[in-house]
């Protein structure tokens, strides 16, 4: 009876330890992979484009409309505090350490992730990642290596952009709806900001770009079972870096912010 | 370069607690043709994969000229595969590249050649399979299923290997477009001088490609001979399999 129930608890214990086990010579690999030539810069290129470029418009809008909801909200809560004139300050502190790189993490993940899992899902049910070898071509360094790394490079891009159109959606609240003076606002936010906010946010965003290539291939590359199983790898892509997104902010804020 | 001869012996391979292949033994000739017959799950696909190191067996031996490929680095196992070429069975053509970059996707990536010369060396390919050059600038998806297999035939070629395997080369593909395909099959293979590896269950196929035959059943080579005796082996059950017919020693075992 009690040894029963320790198996059946020790069973998914052990299948979990060997899952992160596997997980782990995988990103090791493709690291390898991405470090030691040949290096397919076609691939490389037409990822890049398709993470930075295309995916430019969800991450701009999430970031504005972020921006302006960040202002509005803390300037109703501050006003019982009379803090209002800390509303440009929590803005872009806000955006840039923060919600700049989450959302666009989450975003990215959700377009990008699901993609790539999809793609390498329907190739490994279709047997083109088989053919990829009797090509005499590595799989893990055509297919998944130029993926991990545009999406570990564009990332930081986008958080730049979300960046300034975080903090630009809280400039036009502030000044247009919350009666702000334009360079008093621009002050404050200049004033409170510090590199290292920057710098830690884009840190931020090359970790989350490298989870997100990281299981958009895993799951695709391990998809089997036809439509249906590349279906569930592009569910398990997203779900899984988002929550990894979020459990390494935690982290990564932790390295940098720790009092 | 030569044609490559290949050896399997005592090869085993089981996933989970299914035995797949329980000691395959087979020696292909250089520059000789043979084909596996066998039914759905008998482990003919598992063999095949075996050979190319798509697969790992768990036990036995497998030489391609005269090495053993299962000790081999993976490194060393993907420039062997320089010399070896595969049709799958639903073409595997990659979607993301037009058909010209498809054929000549092998010298592309290992940059044995510029893209304008790849472009001319597809068409070349092409026209052996009876494709016109202007099909190069298709996507794979345009394409008919007899169009695709005939693109997979010309990207197998294309880098001229000394070893070719063919997975049921005809499935899918009406009788005519069949033994057309056969028969480009087989003007590829004599023009390469290249040993070729087919695996299928389409006995008329097997007679026009084969001149050897080999059947597996349960994971074990139960029988070769000439591919010209398919049907008349006097194996009752390579017979029964060759005839397509219900009752003998295939169904008998089904029925226990």
């Amino acid at each position: 009876m009690v040894g029963a129930a320790l198996a059946g608890i020790g069973r998914p214990v052990l299948s979990a330890c060997e899952s992160v086990g596997r997980l782990a010579l995988f990103a090791a690999e493709a690291v390898s992979n991405i470090i030691r030539p040949p290096f397919y810069a076609r691939q490389f290129w037409r990822h890049f484009v398709e993470v930075a470029y295309f995916s430019l418009p969800v991450v701009a809008l999430t970031a504005l409309f972020t921006g302006m909801v960040l202002a509005l909200q803390s300037y109703t809560g501050f006003a019982r505090f009379n803090a209002q004139s800390a509303v440009a300050s929590v803005v872009v502190l806000s955006v840039v350490r923060e919600l700049g790189p989450v959302l666009a993490g989450l975003m990215v993940a959700g377009r990008i992730g699901a993609a790539m899992a999809a793609e390498l899902g329907t190739m490994r049910v279709t047997d083109q990642i088989d053919a990829l070898t009797t090509l005499s071509t590595d799989p893990m360094k055509y297919l998944v290596a130029p993926r991990i790394l545009a999406t570990t490079l564009a990332l930081p891009l986008l958080v730049v952009v979300a960046d300034i159109l975080g903090v630009m959606g809280g400039y036009l609240i502030g000044t247009v709806k919350l009666g702000f003076v334009s360079a008093a606002y621009l002050d404050s936010t200049w004033d409170v900001l510090e590199a290292m906010d920057v710098i830690s946010g884009l840190i931020k965003a090359a970790v989350f770009g490298f989870v997100i290539g990281l299981m958009g291939c895993w799951y695709g590359f391990h998809s089997k079972g036809g439509a249906q199983g590349v279906g569930l790898a592009t569910t398990s892509a997203v779900v899984v870096a988002s929550i990894l997104i979020l459990a390494l902010d935690y982290v990564v804020t932790e390295a940098f912010f720790s009092p | 370069m030569s044609a490559l001869g290949v050896r399997l012996q005592g090869v085993r391979k089981s996933f989970g607690t299914k035995r797949v292949l329980d000691g395959v033994d087979i020696e292909v000739a250089p520059n000789s043709s043979l084909v596996i017959l066998g039914g759905s799950g008998s482990g003919k696909s598992v063999t095949i994969k075996c050979i190319l190191g798509l697969v790992q067996p768990d036990e036995g031996v497998i030489e391609i000229g005269g090495q053993d490929v299962t000790r081999m680095s993976r490194r060393d196992r993907l420039a062997l595969m320089d010399r070896m070429g595969m049709l799958f069975q639903a073409g595997a053509l990659f979607d993301s590249l037009p058909v010209w970059e498809n054929v000549c996707f092998k010298l592309l990536a290992q940059k044995r050649i510029t893209r304008a010369a790849a472009r001319d060396r597809a068409a070349e390919v092409l026209a052996q399979v009876g494709l016109a050059a202007s099909v190069g600038d298709l996507s794979p998806s345009e394409l008919s299923g007899g169009m695709q297999k005939r693109v997979a035939l010309a990207r197998a070629v294309a880098a001229r290997p000394d070893l070719i395997f063919f997975d049921e080369p005809t499935t899918g593909l009406d009788p005519i477009m069949g033994a057309v395909i056969d028969g480009l099959i087989v003007d590829c293979v004599q023009r390469l001088g290249a040993t070729a590896i087919s695996i299928t269950h389409d006995m008329a196929s097997a007679r026009r490609i084969g001149e050897r035959a080999a059947m597996i059943h349960h994971g074990r080579i139960v029988w070769t001979g000439a591919a010209a005796q398919l049907g008349d082996t006097g194996n009752a059950m390579v017979d029964q399999f060759a005839r397509g017919e219900r009752e003998g020693p295939i169904q008998m075992e089904l029925r226990k």
